[in-house]
């Protein structure tokens, strides 16, 4: 692949003021997705993966300030442009949607509505060609009778079809790049797996790239070409899913699988992972941010910075952030 | 397998939508909520049984029925031999029974006194039920927190200086507390991270073996149910769909509901997307619903004329399995 990913983090840092001093959020955070690409970041809460879409995104709380690193999109630097420049992309050349669709969506505003306030701000499209285009949507996202949902309030819609509503919206403007925070959690299995696949067949048929952040390997392996592993606000591995499940090079993403339920496997086969995240304020964090709940850990590891390992496979490199990687049978 | 619990005919019905006085003037009647419709429940000695279905089933309401948080509108809950669905809720909270049936509920955070350190949380129900020497108490509390591997250095922190798997201990040892013979538990893992999960889980399991308890699990994850439940009861808009054993419900699912249920789940296998039974349209309203119709016609891929016009009752589909399905046939 020789053409410039679509976009492409590096080294990005974010560091949150607080009472009890800077807590670093995110450290040297590096990866990139094509253009088309359906791509997860992956980790336990508190990993940094909102993190990363909201610094992306520019939405960052104010108390976040990106200390370091780059975020290209389609070649420009989002992290240098004015507030007026990404407030005119975001929506149009990238969108978001978010966990919790009712709370995501203004409570006093018809869903028609919120539609047509994106086409009004991207593409000055007012009165009936806006409602029109706004019914488009929602047929779009498939729900059904759009005509009568248009002047819905999203109280006066389910879990599922608030969701749809948000999709509708970020889809509106046809983005080159979806960032899904946790679009599912909290809906149920046979709505997640609705709202899923209506996510990946709208990302295919318009040659949008993705970036679903969940907590659950097993929808991001069905999901996603490509696992990006987060731990304590570092990358800590980024594979192509099929190789990251037949081998796991970081022993965080090995652990993690270990204690993922599957098909075929019994309570008695799954391995918690001991320990939690470490202390983000300390001072003397350790290169590696997993160590203390680690069983390969030793001195290399405590250096003050670790840098990832790449390796090239045949489907995409491979990178690990660890010293003494495990070196299963790669696929 | 002597039943511990036996619910028969089970209703709880809602008032919903009181007319006001001109609407009442133009002879308008208020909606009643259907939220548990007639479910027939078994529970044995030391089983396990997990109780899915999506959110609006009615499956919390019927954990708390079963709970005696609530009272039943028609129906019998027999629990070791007693119908305690006679007695009123208020006045079940000092019934000798009280301690004998427990609930774990779902978010930790939410379902502890955030005024209250750990201590205090094990050691009310201990208070109320057995009051004693506060050395007794405290003796008890320490065994509990033992009991549930909690550090008992954090026994005098708040719930806020507690980690989510922290919380889950505490909110299990306060359950355990009074040594119950039934313990309901609502989605008590689905807001843990799957490395806390998986160590919630054993740990529940384990106690089940060691205090000789039976659950009633609630929870909309199926490969939580398959991990540590014995029998499994599907429920769809307030009535039992299916119920089987855990192999039955998972290898020859009868009910179409069941069954676009576990397509849903995801495959936990990179690039494999299981074969998905699409719901198609809204679900009915509970409220008011017609007698005569099933309740999943809408819905299902294969509905017929016979199920808009005789509502399904449960059928032997095998041994101690059964589903509620014209179409369904015996294995």
């Amino acid at each position: 692949m020789t053409a410039p990913p679509l976009l492409a983090v590096g080294d990005l840092s974010v560091t949150f003021r607080t009472r009890a001093g800077p807590v670093k959020a995110l450290e040297r955070v590096s990866f990139a997705v094509d253009k088309g690409e359906t791509i997860a970041i992956v980790g336990e809460s508190g990993s940094g993966k909102s993190v990363t879409a909201q610094a992306i995104m520019g939405i960052l709380d104010p108390a976040g300030r990106v200390e370091a690193g780059r975020v290209y999109f389609a070649g420009l630097d989002l992290l240098r442009a004015s507030a007026s420049e990404l407030a005119d992309m975001r929506g149009r050349e990238f969108a978001m949607i978010f966990q919790n669709p009712r709370g995501a969506l203004n409570p006093i505003r018809t869903v028609g509505d919120q539609i047509a306030d994106v086409l009004a701000r991207h593409e000055h499209l007012k009165g009936a060609a806006a409602r029109d285009r706004a019914m488009e949507m929602l047929a779009l996202v498939k729900i059904t009778d759009p005509r009568r949902r248009l002047d819905a309030y999203p109280f006066e819609l389910s879990g599922g079809m608030c969701q749809r509503v948000m999709i509708a919206l970020a889809l509106a403007c046809r983005p080159a790049l979806l960032i899904a925070d946790e679009p599912t959690t909290g809906l149920d299995v046979t709505t997640q797996a609705a709202i899923m696949d209506l996510i990946g067949e709208l990302g295919r048929s318009r040659g949008m790239a993705t970036v679903l952040i969940t907590h659950d390997l097993g929808l991001a392996a069905e999901h996603c070409g490509r696992i990006v592993v987060m731990h304590a606000g570092h990358v800590v591995e980024d594979a192509p899913a099929a190789q990251l499940f037949a081998a796991p090079r970081h022993p965080y993403t090995a652990k993690l699988l270990a204690a993922t339920p599957r098909p075929g496997r019994h309570l008695e086969d799954l391995e918690a992972i001991p320990g939690g995240l470490p202390d983000l304020r300390r001072a003397d964090l350790p290169g590696c941010r997993f160590l203390e709940r680690c069983d390969r850990a030793g001195e290399p590891c405590r250096a003050p910075a670790l840098d990832a390992i790449v390796t090239p496979s045949p489907d995409g490199e491979r990178r690990v952030l660890c010293v003494r990687p495990l070196m299963g049978l790669a696929a | 397998m002597t039943a511990l619990l036996d619910v028969a005919g089970l209703c709880r019905r809602f008032t919903v939508g009181q007319p006001g006085p001109i609407e009442r003037l133009r002879g308008k009647r208020p909606g009643v909520l259907h939220a548990v419709d007639a479910v027939d429940l078994r529970i044995g000695e030391g089983e396990v049984l997990g109780l899915v279905g999506e959110s609006g089933c009615g499956k919390s309401t019927l954990a708390r029925v079963v709970a005696r948080l609530i009272d039943p509108s028609e129906g019998s809950i027999r629990f070791a031999g007693e119908d305690i669905g006679q007695i009123a809720a208020r006045r079940f909270a000092r019934h000798p029974l009280r301690r004998s049936i427990q609930m774990v509920f779902q978010d930790p955070t939410e379902s502890l006194n955030p005024r209250w350190t750990a201590f205090d949380c094990i050691a009310d129900p201990i208070r109320r039920m057995d009051p004693g020497a506060a050395a007794k108490v405290a003796d008890r509390v320490h065994e509990l927190a033992a009991l549930v591997s909690l550090p008992e250095t954090l026994l005098q922190r708040f719930p806020h200086q507690l980690s989510g798997g922290q919380k889950a201990r505490v909110g299990i040892a306060r359950a355990v507390a009074l040594r119950p013979r039934l313990l309901v538990l609502d989605e008590p893992t689905s807001a843990l991270d799957v490395s806390v999960q998986v160590v919630v889980l054993k740990l529940l399991d384990e106690l089940k073996r060691r205090l000789g308890m039976s659950y009633l699990f609630v929870t909309h994850d199926l490969e939580v149910v398959r991990l540590i439940c014995d029998r499994v009861a599907v429920m769809y808009l307030g009535r039992m769909a299916e119920v089987g054993t855990v192999g039955q419900i998972f290898e020859r699912p009868s009910h179409p509901y069941t069954r676009a249920l576990l397509s849903a789940v995801p495959s936990g296998v990179p690039g494999r997307t299981p074969q998905r039974i699409q719901l198609s349209g809204d679900p009915r309203s509970p409220i008011d619903p017609d007698p005569r119709i099933c309740r999943f016609l809408g819905r299902c891929p294969n509905g017929t004329e016979r199920c808009g016009t005789e509502m399904p009752q449960l059928r032997p589909m095998g041994e101690g399995h059964v589903a509620a399905c014209h179409l369904a046939d015996a294995a």
